[in-house]
């Protein structure tokens, strides 16, 4: 590379691990603003079933003709929301974006082992979302089968659209994006740690990093061959997932020999480690953030390091707590009961290391430090709901209603976006070199936490009181009338909700150009990153680096400060 | 309060393993809350206020694992054994009242087998949407699709079975009280699965014969 790379080298297609964990970043907001917009149509829906909102007349003339929604286009709405929102929303912005820029700089590495590679994952994810959706401007629309997918719904010509197959497509090129990314993060931190950064040294965030790089690895390739013959059954009149005897409008179709629910047992055998891609970054985050603001080193590191790890193996092991009502042999259901609740061991273990963490240290309430607390109290409700959905019998009620809905919420945006905004407003000065507004900052996260809080507790109480999920007019239902202002006001906070988002935009954009100049370690912070320039040079490390001690070596006694970085020698036990 | 009322033998079982499970999880629940504002609060940055150099505790930490551990461990026993109970084709009562549901695009068709017990014969009794049960007798009931998966789901029986086809499914269910309850599918089957409304009306034994006759009546 030469010293002065035209504009497009650098910006665009260059192999540097910064430009492309930021690439990941902006593309991954972008989509997220897009999933979020689809969603608060659907809360119009949900409020005000049945009533016209006049100008999307011009934007969706097929999917809300006069500005009345119609029910296809609910169905297209919550299946791409889900689907943008999980793929190529929450997972490039905590895999994408801070594997690629964090994993180097914290490791102590001048690039990742394969950039070209590490640029092509990016550029095969940017292809894939917009094949997957093209489906909202092709004939029938875009997906309309949720974004599991089950056949045979999602399987037929009769019942859906090209919008589906180019959904199948688009997900098989993002799974190869994310295989890529996973060879390049495990080869990274195997290869490339800098002297003395032994794995007991290792920041947990790029603890979680790894262990979710070796789930994408070994699931995503399960994901993608059973999107494959999806795709087959779908084109080429192929039976994987088609039995004998279906009769769609009036005629019996000539599949014969499929499983339709062999697809599920396929899907989340990929989806339910895909949760934890989607969780242990943030988990990781947090747990880098916390005892840096509480000024104290993390409590139990290796409890923490080891539940992560544990987390992402047991989860290889439930994915079938998704089908406990689905049909299989009730003694399965029995067996993936049991691997769930023990996963709800480490995830405990984790929660009470913060609070630990936490326990007399001198907490110092920034921006990242609220997200970070945010995550913890959030994703405890996510963790704690999903022991109703564990057990079998307490699952015949709640599966498939609003329960799930408000439990998911609260684990992947309570959850992994909240430790997306700590991540984000933790690292920014290093990204850019310039602080976020600490003012803006804290009342976009006040304003994201109550609003969040009052679209999603809700769920809960819809869910138990019998509300299915995935319902375009609920008011259908007579014993579900009365879930009408309830569903007014949730609305109502979703679309207060979605306009905080543009506060953090807003201060994002405006922070990267008029920010107050962050220096090398605003934060006071202890990882090789903050060695280093804010935003750090190409090849980022002047010389060569040696760890000589733990990630956060806080408040040691007899230091001259209250941080020691990890190039340098600690006075404490924190080796 | 919160749950909707409960109308088959089994919904008080599931009922109680959900009190039990709110009942710990709220717990945890304020604990750790009360734990986070108390630190928060109590751990400010003041002057003067410094953080300890600790880096964890063997004894608190296998405290704080294999304490809910055990509670899982019980939870998951009590829900084994409802489940059993409702789901194990081997502990299902005997009964010789049977029913079949045939899910489709976008109605549950219901047939009874009429007084000779079998089904495919020309003394069936068929409805579309309209499922009667009694009231204090178990029933079997058959559940097959036609075409996608659909989702038997009747909130009031704490009963929910996905319908797929090529998989013909049995549960069972012995109605408590007598009501009219709805059948909501709860798999998204297509764009009329929001519609996809049945009823099921619980009646003394009676009144279930005599629907049966002038049913069969009016075919």
């Amino acid at each position: 590379m030469s010293d002065h790379p035209g504009f497009i080298k650098k910006y665009i297609f260059s192999t540097d691990h910064k430009v492309i964990g930021i690439q990941f970043l902006i593309s991954s907001l972008v989509f997220m603003v897009a999933g979020g917009l689809l969603a608060m149509l659907m809360r119009w829906q949900l409020g005000w079933p049945g009533q016209p909102l006049a100008f999307m007349e011009k934007i969706a003339p097929e999917g809300m003709p006069g500005g009345v929604m119609v029910p296809e286009y609910y169905n297209m709405l919550f299946t791409m929301h889900g689907s943008i929102m999980i793929f190529f929303g929450i997972i490039p912005l905590l895999v994408g974006a801070f594997g690629n820029y964090l994993i180097p700089l914290k490791i102590g590495a001048p690039d990742m082992a394969f950039p070209k590679l590490n640029a092509l994952s990016f550029w095969m994810f940017i292809p894939a979302a917009l094949i997957v959706l093209s489906g909202f401007f092709l004939e029938g629309g875009a997906a309309a089968s949720g974004w599991t997918a089950y056949p045979p719904l999602s399987a037929l010509k009769e019942t859906m659209g090209i919008g589906q197959t180019m959904w199948v497509a688009g997900v098989i090129v993002l799974g190869f994006s994310s295989i890529f990314g996973a060879v390049n993060y495990i080869a990274t931190i195997l290869n490339l740690r800098a002297p003395g950064m032994t794995f007991h040294r290792l920041p947990i965030s790029i603890w979680m990093l790894f262990t979710t790089a070796i789930l994408t690895l070994l699931a995503t390739p399960v994901l993608a061959a059973s999107m494959v013959l999806l795709l087959l059954d779908r084109t080429l009149g192929t039976s994987f997932f088609l039995p004998a005897g279906m009769i769609v409008n009036g005629e019996m179709l000539a599949h014969a020999g499929g499983q339709a629910i062999l697809w599920q047992h396929l899907f989340w055998f990929y989806s339910h480690p895909a949760v934890y891609i989607m969780i242990l970054p943030s988990m990781g985050f947090v747990s880098d953030v916390l005892p840096t603001f509480a000024r104290k080193p993390i409590f139990g590191y290796k409890a923490i390091a080891y539940a992560g790890v544990a987390i992402g193996g047991v989860g290889f092991m439930v994915w079938a707590h998704h089908m406990f009502q689905a049909g299989m042999n009730p003694a399965l259901g029995t067996t993936f009961m049991i691997s769930t609740m023990v996963v709800a061991v480490p995830t405990g273990v984790k929660i009470f290391s913060w609070l630990g963490t936490l326990w007399r240290g001198s907490i110092r309430l920034r921006t990242p430090m609220l997200h970070a607390l945010g995550f913890i109290s959030m994703f405890l409700i996510g963790g704690l709901t999903g022991i109703f959905v564990a057990s079998t019998p307490v699952d015949m009620l709640l599966h498939d209603t609003y329960f799930v809905v408000g439990h998911i919420h609260y684990v992947l945006f309570g959850g992994s976006l909240f430790g997306a905004f700590a991540g984000i407003t933790f690292w920014f000065p290093k990204m850019f070199g310039r602080m976020m507004g600490e003012r803006l900052g804290k009342i976009h996260f006040w304003l994201t936490f109550v609003l969040f809080n009052v679209v999603m507790f809700p769920m809960f109480v819809l869910g138990i009181g019998g509300m299915p999920r995935r319902i375009y007019d609920f008011t259908q239902y007579a014993g579900l009338v009365h879930f009408l202002q309830i569903n007014r006001v949730m609305s109502l906070a979703a679309f207060g909700l979605m306009a905080s988002q543009f506060l953090f935009a807003f201060n994002f954009f405006w922070s990267m150009f008029l920010g107050k100049k962050a220096g090398d370690n605003p934060w006071e912070a202890t990882t090789l990153e903050w060695t280093v320039p804010s935003p750090p040079p190409h090849g980022n490390f002047a010389g060569p680096v040696t760890v000589h001690c733990g990630p956060y070596e806080y408040s040691v006694p007899g230091a001259k400060k209250d941080w020691t970085m990890q190039t340098e020698k600690s006075l404490g036990k924190g080796h | 309060m919160l749950l909707p009322e409960s109308a088959s033998t089994y919904a008080p079982r599931v009922d109680q393993l959900f009190w039990i499970i709110l009942g710990i999880t709220g717990f945890f629940f304020f604990l750790v809350q009360a734990c986070l504002l108390l630190f928060i609060l109590k751990y400010r940055d003041r002057p003067g206020q410094k953080a300890s150099y600790v880096h964890g505790s063997t004894l608190v930490e296998i405290v704080w694992t294999v304490i809910p551990a055990l509670i899982l461990v019980g939870l998951t026993i009590a829900s084994q054994k409802v489940w059993a109970e409702i789901r194990y084709p081997s502990l299902a009562p005997a009964t010789s009242l049977q029913v079949e549901i045939l899910a489709e695009q976008f109605a549950w068709n219901v047939r009874y087998p009429g007084p000779d017990g079998q089904f495919e014969t020309p003394d069936d009794i068929s409805t579309i949407n309209q499922l009667h049960l009694p009231v204090g007798t178990p029933v079997k009931i058959h559940l097959r699709s036609k075409d996608v998966i659909h989702s038997f789901f009747v909130p009031e029986f704490r009963m929910k079975q996905d319908a797929v086809p090529g998989l013909p499914q049995q549960i069972w269910v012995e109605a408590s009280k007598a009501g009219q309850f709805e059948i909501r599918c709860a798999e998204l089957c297509g764009l009329g699965h929001y519609r996809m409304k049945g009823f099921v009306t619980t009646e003394p034994l009676a009144e279930f014969q005599a629907w049966l006759t002038e049913t069969k009546a009016n075919e």
